[in-house]
């Protein structure tokens, strides 16, 4: 790939997914809303064919029903950025880990499993890493009890 | 045959050169060192959660307490987030100033690097060298702030309060004095053989483990990667200041110190420019007293702090207060490869390895 | 004033004599005072060590030292030793109690023995060994064990590292020791300490064996267990070392045995290379504290400068540089002796 494009980017990307990638942008970034299982295969062409390299954030957010994952990429040193977006229900928070793909996911996708108690699918550590192991209760999330 | 055994040694989180509450659990062979597992949350105080009762300009002085030893930092990538989220203007003296307090942020900070590195590997008196050092900057920071360390400068749309006449005299002498400090630590730190020979090949960290691990900063420069935020992706007013990128070439413990010391003297070059260059006008615009970004308006900013990229990621709902609020924390991401850099090195190695690795456990736990 | 102190010896054994006491039991009356007399040489020394370290310390790191007690903070030590005194001693429940309680008592002995050999003057040393520099070679590395034992007892795998270290460090560092200090012997021709002191009634030791005098500084450094090679203390690293787990007084008893060491091996130094007690004007027993706390200044002022060195590197550094470096000199020294002795300027 000679020139970055990031419209020829998003068109085939369009085109591969179809239905399940839906594209989205403010001013800032571009968002790349796609379902859980299909997030690897994402990442994975993100990654091998765009040179989106570093995983800048991972995070969680919590929208009462659901969680929302955003995850912000760019490419070093082209400096391309994109983020990808995924919603997962709060009964059943859990999607694939992403951490094969971007090793520094690890300890990101820890830290979301500690605050907001979304799990990981393929993670082999995701144990708490900022709060204590008996720690009962995630912080961030919306229900999560404040005291004092 | 001599039958050995290996054992786990605790380094932290009491531990003189933790740097804080940090929990390195080491699996050792002796002296060599076989695996390290980090452990941290000892400094957690769940700022994340705070800014979702705080107002906007409340959260401020919480930035403020991430890094606190470079505290203009986090608090100006909180504000340029929240500016650039509503879209506020900030006017040029402020900028020129913010400019100034963040670089001087960064000179201290690699100050307090290069003397915590140095007591950790024993020379006690290099500490004392910076921090005497430092101490010229923090009266700066308290001749505009009223602070030393975790000043809350920045407000949203522009800078607390203007600087006092006697600030520019004294950064100016600072900034004079600057290259004869750094001989000073050039015979006292770097010019020693025992140094070299501590952090000479040590803790090595290919390009391709510091891009995959999300390294930045210093650390990744070290590794020879040219990546700097103030340059890949200009915040503020930085693409008006000429300045280089140090690089180095192994990645090791060595490159990491020389290119945070020539960090500071392109710190000083920006100080300079600013300072020549610094408008008169107004030091703040005149933002609206309750901010309320609109319902689904969110952001990722990110500045190059001096650990590396610093990111606020902001999501609003409507009231004034953030809706979620997320630091991405350099000293966090760049910890996540002590393990890989220690393994197969000696004890002494580890130690050397958190020194150069530069995290604040104020900003990694958050 | 030259000979205060001998002639206050014979009085006290002409008084013991006059009183009706036997020579050999007059002797040995004398023997216990000179021994009282080196303990409190020897605390004496540590409080101004201590004060002078601190000193030393603040001045190399633009501080001004222990400033509140006494002129120029003199008094500082004292309040500290009151302090050291009164504390608790602690003796965790899962150490090895009677070893870990007996090690910092042993070794404060070990470093008081060493004073037995040491030429403080004219006429003025305990015993006068035939081999007084193997004994003093042989009782300093004593204080190995007394590192084991600390860092054993403990019970604390800190400890035990620096105990482990303690042991490697200082056995590999005796040998250049040893061999350094023989080209010395070599050339006075005699282990006993007075003879080398009046060997160096022309020239000082130091012009003829600077290679010696090299290793033997660097391997004291590692021997006393001071920076740049203080590895089994290793506050950076191990916390503490052997020490972690001992608290006031205990505590205390190993700074002041490596202070001990500290004047012992500075002494020896200047015994060995600088022509120990002999100079110009000055009585004796003047000259060898004015030698010994100039070399114990270098030691400060090394200790205040440089990082700690690795311990690979620390091994490495003797064995393969410090010994082979050292045999060659004594090798040179042993040629040197004969081309003199065949030229007939010996």
């Amino acid at each position: 790939m000679d020139v970055f494009n990031l419209e020829a980017m998003l068109q085939e990307l369009q085109q591969e997914m179809g239905e399940k990638l839906e594209i989205d942008e403010d001013a800032f970034f571009t968002y790349l809303k796609i379902d859980a299982q299909d997030l690897p295969a994402l990442m994975e062409t993100l990654r091998q064919r765009y040179g989106f390299n570093h995983l800048a954030n991972l995070c969680a957010v919590d929208y009462e029903e659901e969680f929302e994952l955003v995850y912000h990429l760019y490419s070093i040193p082209d400096n391309y950025k994109v983020a990808v977006k995924v919603r997962v229900s709060r009964n059943k928070a859990e999607l694939p880990s992403i951490m094969d793909i971007y090793p520094t996911a690890d300890w990101q996708e820890r830290e979301a499993y500690d605050l907001m108690g979304i799990s990981f699918q393929g993670h082999p550590n995701l144990v708490r890493i900022l709060l204590p192991d008996d720690f009962a209760g995630h912080p961030l999330r919306k229900d999560f009890k404040k005291e004092g | 045959m001599l039958q050995t055994d290996q054992y786990i040694i605790n380094i932290g989180p009491q531990h003189p050169s933790t740097h804080g509450g940090l929990h390195v659990e080491a699996l050792m062979d002796g002296e060599n060192v076989v695996d390290a597992i980090v452990h941290l949350g000892y400094v957690h105080r769940s700022i994340e959660k705070i800014a979702e009762s705080r107002t906007y300009p409340q959260f401020v002085p919480y930035a403020s307490r991430l890094d606190y030893l470079a505290s203009h930092l986090p608090t100006l990538g909180y504000c340029q987030a929240v500016e650039k989220m509503m879209g506020i203007e900030v006017p040029e003296r402020a900028e020129y100033l913010r400019v100034i307090m963040a670089e001087f942020s960064r000179i201290s900070s690699h100050l307090i690097f290069i003397g915590s590195m140095a007591i950790d590997l024993g020379a006690t008196t290099g500490l004392i060298y910076c921090l005497r050092d430092r101490e010229r900057i923090m009266d700066m920071f308290e001749m505009t702030s009223g602070q030393r360390m975790i000043a809350s400068y920045m407000r949203i749309g522009g800078i607390a309060e203007d600087v006092p006449e006697t600030f520019y005299a004294a950064a100016r002498s600072f900034l004079d004095d600057l290259p004869q400090m750094i001989d000073e630590y050039n015979g006292l730190i770097t010019g020693n053989e025992i140094l070299q020979c501590r952090i000479k090949g040590v803790g090595t960290l290919s390009a391709e483990d510091a891009i995959a691990y999300g390294v930045t900063g210093p650390n990744l420069r070290a590794c020879g990667i040219d990546y700097d935020i103030r340059k890949a992706e200009p915040y503020g007013i930085y693409d008006r200041f000429e300045f280089d990128v140090p690089l180095g070439t192994k990645g090791d413990s060595w490159n990491r110190y020389i290119v945070r010391l020539e960090e500071i003297k392109e710190s000083a070059r920006i100080i300079e420019q600013a300072l020549d260059a610094l408008p008169q006008g107004d030091i703040r615009t005149k933002v609206p007293r309750v901010l309320k970004p609109e319902s689904g308006w969110e952001i990722y900013h990110r500045i190059e702090s001096s650990k590396g990229e610093l990111g606020y990621y902001i999501v609003a709902d409507g009231g004034n207060k953030p809706y979620r609020l997320h630091v991405r924390a350099p000293s966090f991401i760049n910890l996540m490869v002590l393990p890989i850099i220690s393994r197969g090195g000696k004890l002494q190695d580890i130690i050397a390895n958190i020194a150069t690795l530069d995290p604040v456990l104020g900003e990694s736990d958050r | 004033m030259e000979h205060w102190f001998t002639d206050i010896a014979q009085a006290l054994v002409n008084w013991l004599m006059g009183l009706g006491l036997s020579a050999g039991w007059a002797d040995f009356v004398l023997l216990i005072v000179q021994w009282l007399c080196i303990v409190m040489i020897v605390t004496i020394n540590v409080i101004i060590l201590i004060w002078l370290e601190r000193k030393v310390s603040g001045f190399i790191q633009l501080r001004l030292g222990p400033n509140r007690l006494g002129p120029y903070g003199a008094f500082q030590t004292i309040a500290d030793a009151i302090k050291l005194l009164t504390k608790e001693d602690i003796i965790p429940s899962r150490t090895d109690k009677w070893i870990f309680m007996t090690a910092p008592l042993f070794f404060i002995v070990v470093s008081v023995m060493l004073y037995a050999v040491i030429p403080m003057g004219d006429g003025m040393q305990v015993v006068d060994f035939n081999v007084g520099l193997l004994y003093f070679i042989s009782i300093g590395s004593l204080s190995t064990i007394c590192l084991l034992m600390a860092g054993w007892g403990s019970n604390n795998k800190w400890s035990m590292l620096g105990a482990m270290r303690a042991v490697a460090q200082m056995i590999s560092y005796e040998i250049p020791l040893a061999i350094s200090l023989l080209g010395v012997v070599m050339i006075a021709g005699s282990l006993r300490l007075s003879d080398i002191v009046v060997a160096q009634g022309n020239i000082w030791f130091v012009l003829l064996q600077p290679i010696a005098f090299i290793t033997y500084f660097i391997a004291a450094t590692a021997e006393l267990n001071r920076g740049p090679f203080d590895m089994p203390e290793a506050e950076q690293e191990l916390t503490a070392g052997a020490y972690t787990e001992y608290t006031g007084m205990r505590w205390a008893l190993f700074f002041l045995a490596e202070y001990t060491n500290l004047v012992a091996v500075s002494a020896l130094c200047a015994t060995m290379f600088f022509g120990g007690w002999q100079g110009p004007g000055l009585p004796s027993w003047l000259w060898i504290i004015i030698k010994t706390y100039l070399i114990m200044l270098v030691f400060m002022w090394m200790k205040w400068t440089f990082p700690r060195i690795r311990m690979d590197h620390l091994m490495s550094f003797s064995w393969k540089i410090l010994l082979p470096v050292s045999l060659a000199n004594l090798v040179l020294t042993g040629f040197g002796l004969e081309f003199f002795k065949w030229m007939g300027w010996w």
